[in-house]
C-alpha cells in the first residue's frame, strides 16, 4: 500500500507515512518485536542483526547492519517513551561495536492507528544536522562505494551481480 | 572543517540569497539592497555558501559576482531520494513479511 515521504528541510524533519492491510497488532510487532525487525530492517542486500533488543521505557535496541562481504555497521536506538499500540519514540545513533553512540543522532516519533483494517503509521524524524542523512544514506549501503555511483538502483545492480558470482 | 550543507541551507537568509542568486549573479551590494542587514553580514553568509561550494564567485573588474552551483543543490535532494528508496525498499519487505506471517496463522 501507499507511502509518502516528504522532507521539510525548514524544521529539519523527514516524515515517512505508510498504509498496511494489516491489523494493527501484527504491524505494531513487525516494529516492536527483533526477529520481526531483523526480517525487514535492512534494504536488500543488507542483513539486519539485532544483537540486543530490550523493549521498553529506557531500553534499547543495538543492531548491525550487515553488508553481502560482511561488513557490520552498527546503530543504536534508545527507546525514550512507549504508549502500547499507540506510540512510541525513540533517539538513533550510529554507533562502534562496543555501543558507544556516534552523535549528533536523530528524535524519531512512530505513531500507529487502524481504521477499516488498515492500519497506518506515521514516523517523523527529526535530525539536528541533516548532513546525517548523508552518512544514513551510507549506512544502509556498502561504505565507500557511494560516491562512485550516480543512484542506488546502479548501487543495487551492483551488488546483487557481486552476491552472484560469489 | 567540512561544513554542514544542510546547516547552509538551514538559515532564512542564506535561503533567500540563494534564491535571488539563483536567477542571476549578483554582488554583496546587491544583495544587501534585498536584507534589512549589513553588508558584513550579508559577506558572511555568501563565505558559509563559498565553502559550502554552493555558490561560486566570479571577478568582474573591481566588483565579485556571486552565482550559484545548481549542481551542487541538486546533490542535496538526490541524497534524500536516496533516503527515500531505502525506506521504500525496507516498507516492501514489510508488506512481504506481514502477508507471510498472515499466510502462516491461517494455515495453522
Amino acid at each position: 500500500m501507499k507511502m509518502d515521504f516528504i522532507v521539510d528541510k525548514q524544521t529539519k524533519t523527514v516524515s515517512i507515512t505508510k498504509e498496511f492491510a494489516f491489523e494493527l497488532s501484527l504491524v505494531w510487532d513487525a516494529y516492536t518485536k527483533q526477529e520481526f525487525l531483523d526480517q525487514w530492517w535492512a534494504p536488500k542486500p543488507l542483513t539486519s542483526r539485532t544483537k540486543v533488543m530490550d523493549f521498553r521505557v529506557g531500553g534499547r535496541r543495538f543492531y548491525a547492519m550487515v553488508s553481502p562481504d560482511g561488513q557490520e555497521r552498527w546503530g543504536l536506538q534508545k527507546y525514550t517513551s512507549i504508549t502500547p499500540k499507540t506510540n512510541f519514540k525513540l533517539f538513533n545513533t550510529f554507533a562502534d561495536e562496543n555501543e558507544n553512540p556516534e552523535l549528533p543522532g536523530s528524535d524519531w516519533d512512530l505513531n500507529f492507528s487502524e481504521q477499516d483494517g488498515t492500519t497506518k503509521v506515521s514516523i517523523s524524524i527529526y535530525n539536528e544536522s541533516l548532513e546525517r542523512l548523508e552518512k544514513m544514506v551510507e549506512m544502509g549501503f556498502k561504505e565507500g562505494t557511494m560516491s562512485q555511483l550516480n543512484n542506488l538502483d546502479d548501487l543495487l545492480a551492483k551488488l546483487s551481480r557481486e552476491k552472484e558470482s560469489e | 572543517m567540512r561544513r554542514d550543507i544542510f546547516q547552509a541551507i538551514a538559515d532564512p537568509t542564506r535561503r533567500a540569497i540563494i534564491a535571488l542568486i539563483a536567477l542571476q549573479a549578483m554582488t554583496p551590494n546587491a544583495l544587501a539592497e534585498h536584507f534589512d542587514t549589513t553588508r558584513q553580514a550579508v559577506s558572511k553568509h555568501l563565505r558559509i555558501l563559498t565553502e559550502c561550494e554552493l555558490v561560486t564567485q566570479d571577478q568582474k573588474g573591481r566588483e565579485i559576482f556571486y552565482s550559484l552551483e545548481i549542481e551542487k543543490m541538486k546533490e542535496i535532494d538526490k541524497w534524500l531520494e536516496q533516503y527515500r528508496k531505502i525506506w521504500e525498499t525496507r516498507y516492501s519487505q514489510l508488506d512481504d513479511l506481514l502477508a507471510k506471517i498472515k499466510k502462516q496463522e491461517k494455515e495453522k
